[in-house]
């Protein structure tokens, strides 16, 4: 009788869970492509230098700037600027040489952001390398974090900077790009085996558990052939190419626990770094949407001025919005503004502060939902759409049910989660899953609210009150 | 100038005054709104609640359609008896039906819209928020699920106290506990009960002819129309199967609420709503399980001998299993009203769970209740006030897991921790 009840329970394992314990790839079915006009040819054009270089403090959040430098001092590239308040290992370096012009400040001279006026001659600040393979955890996080590596890396819960006084169980690069219009890693990762290498090999001795790399499941990928790390092949529709959703379905974030995010585009700067001491801020940036004339990738440094590659592309509209990132999760900038530190797309799309005569009841061919409701995007699966910034309707209570849960693959109630954040219910938040989801996993979700209810900001709200009273 | 730019510019006229709501609701009834993202997800999708709500309307429209004609079908059917060699185009889809519809159902529909927006406008210029879109799927479905011949001023009343009470006190829409358009029904069939139930509320003329005949006029006839349910009630099964077929039945050309009569047509609305993704096919399927388990445990009931054929459930009880689905409101009920989802199951399993029951419960109270052969919409609400329960407990499920995980999480020290604690060390 016990050896049935075990073969019954073996195959329960097997049918349920199999493809989970067989294979270590991940094969996510919910989920929402949202197709857009205007992906970046593969074709990369050197962008016009900048003037200025700005750092947005909006791009760190949670950290206090205490300046090093006084306005008109001198920086060379790779010099710090200023520190966290809170974490003072935690520098920030200047992305080139030159000037600090100006040290813009908002509300109770709360610091808003840094511009650097660059040098003709571009000088580094050049650091002593190390043995990457030799090198002890503790040696890895002092030169990451003397040399301005270290805001790279993002820690869950809470989405923010990782404190380096912590350990993760596990560190997640998710080199597998599924949000619209994002920059092609394959592209642009091309030949830079050797840093990203460089800065997995490090990231390794961080971390005591694994390093996760994602790639897409028939993609040749520069991160395939990476050493020292766990390797996935992740398919399926948009969100499957969130780090969030692959941290889910491979090792959850429980309470008390910690893991580590990377971009892949991160890494090469902060390989480079070990390899050569030089904080190289040069990346590719993928110039996407529907305004732009030519969209193509440009090889700029962090916090050039948009406009510096913006119109070398063209726009074919006055009345655009130019976005940091990409459409779902980027943040809203403008030409004059500045590329973000995370960064590696800006799109352009055409703002939508326009009325549309009987917009709620007519058929809908141009733009995409997930319902059918006289909306026909489900018969154009391929098609690509040029959507605007109108909302399509009005912010309003959450009524209708079920439909995040079909782009939502984690194991998590959307709505449930939500509405704990909403009517901050600590108790609720932890238990629904709140340290396992960054703003972003909810970026699709809020793509398809019929209520128009502000998802990503909800949840942003709700992790920095859930580490305010939990830490 | 056009309408465009004359609208713009008065809207922002309004803004900010009391009537702005007011204004607004019109503004963004022809033209959708100008507003852009501002935070978090630059582009949305085209779906919003007008939307949503116009969807679950136009399922609706051919129900309304279908019941002016019948409300007329009816009436004569009463006068003159049933025709013969019935044929849909020469007898039931005719001017004669639909000026009865005309005279009686749109009356309703205009009373239902015009006093519930009407509440609902004031609660807006009140609280300072816009007019939400839920009344409109309400205002159609309370028409439908009357009888035909209710009193306008009581249906007034029902929406006011359905509106106020069933929605407004809650928050409005998206906050209510019960589905408004059944809190009106309820309030009509506890409040005026005699006019809800009985055979001479379901044809027009019917309660007014029996008045004047006991006033004494010897020159009119007295007419009645009896639901199905209501011969199975009196055990007479007999009479009803002589009177109409299982396709008179499943087509609606029976007597009944509003538009509750013609399964057919909820079925083609349902697919509809399934298939554009409004309603969930999930507590649709299980209710119908629900309805046909309930079913078959009455039937098998009788087949055991339990009840004789003397006993006063037996009409309802022996009442083959299937044919439950395809008389009275059931099927109205679980397209409709058992799918809204402010007041049903959230979770996706909830929602198997909240549906059985309604359907399983449905039948229950259809055959046990003593004053009224039919009990959709007392088990929806109920099965209402059960749905966060039931939610609760499917989330608990979820929350179970992740507490089970909890017990072997990873927490590694902090730094300094092992640090200091590596010092402590040494010094001992």
């Amino acid at each position: 009788m016990k050896f049935f009840h075990l073969v019954v329970n073996l195959l329960q394992i097997l049918l349920t869970k199999g493809p989970q314990y067989m294979s270590k790839d991940i094969q996510i079915k919910k989920g929402l492509n949202i197709n857009l006009v205007g992906a970046a040819e593969l074709e990369t054009v050197k962008a016009v230098l900048s003037n200025v270089y700005t750092l947005n403090l909006n791009d760190f959040h949670g950290v206090t700037p205490k300046m090093f430098l006084k306005q008109g001092a001198e920086v060379k590239a790779g010099e710090p600027l200023f520190y966290n308040k809170n974490i003072a290992d935690m520098l920030f370096v200047s992305p080139v040489s030159g000037e600090l012009v100006e040290i813009e400040r908002g509300a109770r001279r709360r610091i808003l952001s840094v511009k650097i006026l660059a040098d003709k001659e571009q000088s580094f600040d050049v650091s002593p390398t190390i043995d990457i393979e030799s090198a002890t955890k503790q040696d890895v996080k002092s030169v990451w974090l003397k040399g301005g590596c270290w805001p790279f890396i993002k820690q869950r819960p809470y989405d923010i900077i990782a404190d380096p006084d912590t350990t993760p169980k596990a560190i997640f690069i998710s080199a597998y790009i599924t949000s619209p219009l994002a920059a092609d890693l394959n592209y642009v990762l091309k030949g830079k085996e050797v840093e990203l290498q460089a800065a997995v090999t490090a990231l390794t001795k961080l971390t005591p558990g694994k390093v996760h790399v994602s790639i897409g499941k028939s993609e040749d990928s520069p991160l395939a052939s990476l050493k020292g790390v766990e390797l996935h092949k992740i398919s399926g529709p948009h969100p499957s190419g969130l780090v969030g959703t692959q941290i889910n379905k491979l090792d959850p974030i429980n309470k008390g626990e910690l893991v580590w995010t990377v971009s892949p585009q991160d890494l090469v700067i902060m390989g480079e770094f070990l390899l050569t001491g030089k904080f190289n801020a040069e990346r590719f940036i993928a110039l996407v949407g529907s305004c732009v004339k030519a969209p193509k990738y440009y090889t700029t440094k962090i916090g050039a001025e948009i406009a510096t590659f913006l119109y070398a592309s063209g726009v074919t509209e006055e009345n655009i919005r130019v976005i940091n990132g990409d459409v779902l999760t980027g943040s809203k900038s403008k030409p004059e503004g500045s590329l973000g530190f995370y960064n590696n797309t800006v799109s352009v799309i055409p703002e939508g502060d326009d009325y549309e005569f009987f917009g709620w009841n007519k058929p809908i061919f141009n733009k995409i939902s997930n319902t059918r409701a006289l909306t026909f995007s489900w018969m154009q699966p391929k098609k690509k759409y040029e959507l605007t910034t109108n909302t399509n309707g009005e912010h309003r209570a959450f009524v209708v049910t079920g439909h995040y849960e079909e782009v939502f693959p984690m194991d998590i109630y959307p709505m449930q989660l939500l509405k704990a954040c909403m009517v901050k219910d600590l108790d609720e938040m932890e238990h629904l899953g709140l340290y396992e989801v960054a703003p972003e996993d909810f970026s699709l979700t809020e793509f398809i609210c019929i209520s128009k209810q502000p998802h990503q900001q909800i949840i942003r709200e709700g992790l920095d009150y859930l580490q305010q009273e939990i830490g | 100038m056009s309408i465009k730019s004359t609208l713009h510019e008065l809207k922002m006229k309004y803004q900010g005054q009391k009537m702005a709501p007011a204004f607004n609701a019109f503004h963004t009834f022809l033209f959708a709104p100008n507003e852009t993202t501002h935070s978090g997800s630059h582009v949305r999708g085209a779906d919003d609640l007008k939307r949503t709500m116009n969807t679950v309307i136009m399922a609706l429209v051919p129900i309304l359609v279908f019941s002016m004609f019948n409300a007329g079908y009816q009436y004569y059917s009463a006068l003159n008896g049933f025709p013969e060699n019935f044929s849909v185009l020469e007898h039931f889809i005719t001017w004669d039906n639909f000026w009865i519809g005309i005279i009686k159902v749109l009356p309703l529909v205009v009373v239902s819209y015009g006093i519930g927006l009407l509440v609902e406008f004031i609660f807006a210029v009140i609280k300072g928020h816009e007019v939400e879109e839920g009344y409109l799927v309400t205002g159609m479905l309370v028409p439908l699920i009357v009888p035909v011949d209710t009193p306008l001023w009581m249906l007034a009343v029902a929406v006011v106290f359905g509106v106020v009470i069933g929605k407004e006190v809650f928050g409005g829409t998206g906050m209510n506990i019960l589905n408004p358009a059944l809190t009106i029904r309820a309030f009509l069939f506890f409040a005026y009960p005699t006019w809800m139930s009985g055979d001479k509320v379901w044809v027009y003329e019917a309660r007014e002819r029996s008045e004047q005949i006991l006033a004494g006029a010897d020159n009119v006839d007295a007419i009645s129309g009896e639901t199905i349910l209501g011969y199975l009630a009196q055990n007479n099964e007999a009479a009803m199967s002589a009177k109409y077929s299982i396709s008179d039945m499943f087509f609606g050309f029976v007597p009944g609420s509003v538009g509750e009569t013609s399964a057919f047509l909820c079925l083609l609305g349902g697919s509809f709503l399934i298939f554009s993704k409004i309603a969930s096919w999930r507590i649709m399927v299980s209710a119908v399980i629900g309805a046909l388990v309930m079913g078959l445990i009455f039937n098998q009931v009788v087949e055991l001998g339990w009840i004789g054929e003397t006993n006063k459930f037996y009409g309802l009880m022996s009442f083959d299993f299937w044919k439950h689905l395809i008389v009275g409101g059931l099927a109205f009920g679980i397209v409709y009203m058992a799918t809204d989802p402010v007041t049903g199951s959230q979770t996706n399993k909830g929602k198997w769970i909240y549906g059985f029951f309604i359907g399983f419960i449905a039948i229950m109270i259809r055959v046990f209740n003593p004053a009224y052969p039919e009990g959709v919409f007392l088990a929806i609400l109920l099965m209402n006030v059960f749905a966060p329960t039931i939610d609760h407990y499917v989330i608990q499920g979820n929350v179970k897991q992740r507490m089970k995980r909890l017990k072997n999480a990873v927490v590694l020290p902090r730094d300094s921790e092992s640090a200091a604690k590596e010092l402590k060390a040494e010094t001992v």
